[in-house]
């Protein structure tokens, strides 16, 4: 058999195509007489839709339009609960609704007609906070302005709070972040009479695609046809959008005969598309006197946009992960997801989970340096241990060692030494500072997710005596293609080139579940296993399974095999590990198949005269079970480190009335090669059973961790607290011109630092 | 529409078409000569991704209007080696500088231009040669790394 292929760093399969440019985007692909479509969208944040007049100026008739009265099927973009009309029809609920779809071969005049579509409104009031949604003065959406709630509830936090030591409290909130995927969303469609409606573009998930064209157009499920194009980066913002844009394309090639392409430019995609939710996290928190937390009352809101979307579910995740870490035998949160009259928020790497281990680990620092300990400390006391129950209650049955992996952090990061040079040269305008968190992140679907998504994999003979993998699972970049060869490899015994991936299309591919939530290595790999062993299974009977057989061997027999049985072709479907309990109604029971833990470390220097932070190194280890490829799982962690740190420090939308009014990459700034710091990657391996070669989750992990340890570096060097992100020099300089008497952990801070 | 005729040379051949004069050199290359290795991530020359070299100079081909092309000599990624084997390619490849793609070729010709002019490079100096060069998968160190191993091969300084 071939020697392990797994935990090798193999070349990404599709490579080539890269760095040559022959890799085909949507944007690049053409149709013999294609039309480019337009959205025209709303103005206004609110408001009755009255009237849309064309204005003279260009040659209407060669236009297709298409209004929300053309829809053959339902006006909705099938997700959740199916509140988004595809094209507005009386109501407008956020600036830059789809409204009306014009196309035209030619570029030019469609930039003219674009301008010549006037649309009138009869505003009505709009809701542009968390607060006015919650105050429930002008409702917007549902009876209340919310789109969900839950409530997780351990012990009995109310009971905890007389006889407590200490009880600390903060505020810690978060801001919308945009994707910035270098390339911008896009959507080609051809509708054939045979065919129906094919879609190809850049997509996650094909099959969400599938579903809500389905039901634009009513129609069964064989005559719609999603292909994913070469993605040029995702992060989760290819996640639900895309169903909009694939059906603004499908729509109007449906009303124009003609294939028709939809390619936002960077403007469009950034004012009109999904980004991070922004968050509020409030903490109230009981400590003993030898501080151990004793309960933890957490209320988090999220702001969802105009529709309700993905909310739901990103608001479910923040909820699980907002105790962070930590042993406790009293939590209790409350969470909630509200609407207001902006363009939806939505997916983004982490789906929730950055927003409240923000909160959290910067709390953990507050109440370390409230009490009188040190944050490693405070944090050593409390982390879950093997066989400790988490906030819902989750057994954790894997070894789990964060006392060790925190303590492997600092020290690789020269965290306690570098503590005590930075304080003895504080008098200097520049300070520098040590912070770091130490947090988890859930792989796979939520609760009960996995089993609903029932996904399935298959496997396949090739006639030149391959095997090739088909499943519906996106590249994005991070990998995908090339560590579900690298496993299928493994499993088969058979070399990485021996090993093909079908490009993910509807028509091709079963349904694998969505390229979402961690979940492609640990579960979809997993079946991927499950499908290669049936396949060695039926290539050899059972009793003549050989103990070894080279790649060639391997061909042959296949080759053989398939002369005379024809095609060999195996598959998988997910069945829940036996033990895993979810009670939906109580939020109680196995969250997660497996979290990943990570402690990160990052070393800054304040300028107190410009209120410039700069990242000076950065360390992150992570237990993600088995690494797979060792230089793209240190790439994933490396990118997600440096979208983080944009979160931190850079990312910040100007809003105007509920519109991004920074919509270009000359005033929305995400981090340059300049801004970038040295960034140690170490790997705790702890194989995971039931994870594929015994991996975990790893995508979504480096999004989580480096806001905190960025904000708790800077309250270390400067002594005054920072609870929201981006933090920008504007904040940190306002609050130095306080002269920190009046920030929370004071000067007095510095000093209980051992 | 207004159209003049513009010679120039692409990737050492010398090519002519009838183009609007400001029509920007990304769209002449992607639409005009079906170089569509050149990417474009904001038209507004903050991203990058349609750097090419023109009269051995770095430029985004988004701004540059295609009369200011005339009877230059325009280099793109397709210009380098069409099975990935230029030293900056296979670096790129070898060391994870390509993740989803879609800036590889702007940023491979950024790291071409600058190795050229300067063989071994310090590693701020090629944060700085990238720092026009967007990137929002790989956090820049497998990028950086890939400089800088096509830096230490030989071939570099015999291009």
């Amino acid at each position: 058999m071939e020697p392990h292929v797994v935990g090798l760093p193999v070349r990404r399969k599709e490579v080539v195509g890269k760095i040559t440019g022959a890799a085909k985007y949507i944007d690049d692909v053409q149709l013999p007489g294609m039309l480019h479509g337009v959205t025209i969208r709303s103005t206004i944040p609110r408001g009755k839709l009255l009237n849309i007049s064309f204005l003279p100026g260009v040659p209407w008739d060669e236009f297709t339009i298409v209004t929300a009265a053309d829809i053959p099927g339902s006006n909705v973009v099938s997700q959740i609960h199916d509140d988004q009309p595809m094209l507005a029809r009386d109501m407008v609920n956020h600036p830059h609704e789809p409204v009306l779809l014009l196309a035209h071969e030619n570029k030019d005049q469609l930039r003219c007609a674009r301008e010549l579509v006037h649309i009138e409104y009869e505003p009505l009031p709009a809701v542009l906070d968390m607060d006015e949604a919650l105050e429930q003065r002008t409702i917007i959406w549902g009876q209340d302005n919310v789109f969900k709630q839950y409530l997780i509830n351990k012990g009995d936090v109310d009971s905890v709070w007389a006889e407590a030591a200490r009880i600390i409290e903060g505020e810690y909130s978060t801001e919308a972040q945009e994707h910035v995927y270098i390339e911008p969303n896009g959507m080609l469609a051809t509708v054939s009479p045979s065919e129906c409606v094919t879609v190809s573009g850049s997509l996650q998930c094909p099959y969400y695609v599938h579903k809500a064209l389905t039901t634009l157009f009513n129609l069964p499920s064989h005559k719609v046809r999603v292909i994913q194009t070469e993605t040029g980066g995702a992060f989760g913002g290819k996640e639900e959008y895309p169903s909009i844009i694939a059906g603004h394309a499908a729509l109007l090639a449906w009303k124009s005969g003609r294939p028709v392409k939809i390619v936002y430019d960077r403007e469009e995609d950034m004012v009109a598309t999904t980004k991070r939710h922004p968050s509020r996290t409030r903490h109230r928190t009981a400590v003993s006197e030898d501080g151990r937390l004793l309960a933890m009352d957490i209320e988090f809101t999220i702001d969802g946009g105009a529709y309700s979307t993905l909310s739901p579910v990103v608001l479910s995740r923040g909820t699980i992960h907002a105790a962070g870490p930590y042993r406790c035998p009293n939590v209790r949160v409350r969470s909630t997801a509200v609407a207001t009259n902006a363009p939806p928020h939505g997916a983004f790497r982490g789906f929730g989970a950055p927003q409240s281990l923000f909160a959290v680990e910067r709390h953990m620092d507050r109440i370390a340096y409230t009490i009188g300990l040190t944050p490693d400390e405070f944090r050593r006391r409390n982390f879950l241990r093997s066989g400790d129950a988490t906030a819902t209650g989750q057994i954790i049955t894997q070894p789990l060692d964060l006392p060790g992996l925190q303590e492997r952090a600092l020290r690789s990061a020269g965290y306690y030494k570098k503590l005590e040079t930075f304080r003895a040269n504080s008098a200097s305008a520049l300070k520098r500072g040590m912070g770091f968190a130490t947090f988890m992140h859930g792989a796979g679907f939520t609760g009960s997710g996995e089993r609903h998504l029932a996904s399935v994999v298959e496997l396949e003979g090739t006639a030149g005596g391959n095997v090739r993998i088909l499943c519906s699972m996106t590249e994005m970049g991070q990998g995908t293609n090339t560590i579900l060869t690298q496993i299928a490899a493994e499993a088969l015994g058979i070399a990485y080139e021996q090993v093909e991936i079908c490009p993910p299309d509807t028509a091709l591919v079963p349904n694998s579940g969505p390229t979402v939530a961690s979940r492609t290595s640990m579960i979809v790999g997993k079946l991927i296993e499950q499908a290669a062993g049936e396949f060695k299974k039926r290539l050899w009977s059972d009793d003549e399974l050989p103990a070894d057989y080279s790649p060639g061997q391997f061909s042959a027999k296949l080759r053989d095999y398939q002369s005379v049985c024809g095609p060999l072709r195996t598959r998988a479907q997910y069945h829940e590990p036996a033990g895993i309990h979810w009670d939906d109604e109580h939020y109680r029971g196995d969250a997660y198949g497996a979290f990943s833990w990570a402690t990160y470390v990052a070393e800054v220097t304040v300028d107190t005269i410009t209120g410039e932070v700069q990242v000076d190194e950065f360390t992150a280890l992570q237990e993600v079970g088995r690494v797979i490829n060792p230089v793209l799982a240190a790439g994933q962690i490396e990118g997600g480190i440096v979208q983080g740190l944009g979160f931190a420090l850079l990312e910040k939308v100007t809003w105007n009335q509920g519109s991004m009014a920074n919509n270009q990459l000359t005033n929305y700034i995400i981090p340059t090669a300049m801004d970038v710091p040295p960034i140690k990657v170490l790997f705790e391996e702890i194989p995971y059973e039931y994870g594929a070669s015994g991996a975990k989750g790893i995508g979504e992990l480096p999004m989580d961790g480096p806001a905190p340890a960025i904000l708790n570096a800077v309250v270390n060097a400067l002594g005054i607290a920072f609870d929201h992100v981006p933090l920008t020099p504007e904040d940190i300089l306002s609050k130095l011109s306080q002269n920190g008497k009046h920030a929370h952990d004071a000067p007095e801070v510095v000093e209980t630092i051992a | 529409m207004k159209t003049s005729r513009l010679s120039l040379t692409i990737n050492g051949a010398r090519r002519t078409i009838e183009t609007p004069p400001m029509k920007r050199l990304l769209d002449v290359l992607r639409e005009d000569f079906q170089l569509t290795g050149t990417k474009e991530g904001c038209g507004e020359g903050e991203c990058g991704a349609c750097s090419v070299i023109l009269d051995g100079v770095l430029v985004n081909s988004c701004l540059v209007p295609a009369l200011h092309a005339a009877g230059a000599n325009v280099r793109t990624i397709e210009g380098l080696s069409p099975g990935g084997s230029h030293p900056v390619q296979a670096a790129f490849a070898r060391c994870g500088g390509a993740q989803c793609g879609i800036c590889t070729p702007g940023m491979i010709m950024a790291s071409v231009h600058l190795l050229e002019r300067n063989p071994h490079p310090s590693r701020l100096e090629i944060q700085e040669a990238l720092a026009g060069n967007l990137c929002r998968c790989t956090g820049y160190q497998k990028i950086i790394d890939a400089v800088q191993a096509a830096s230490e091969g030989d071939e570099i300084a015999d291009l």
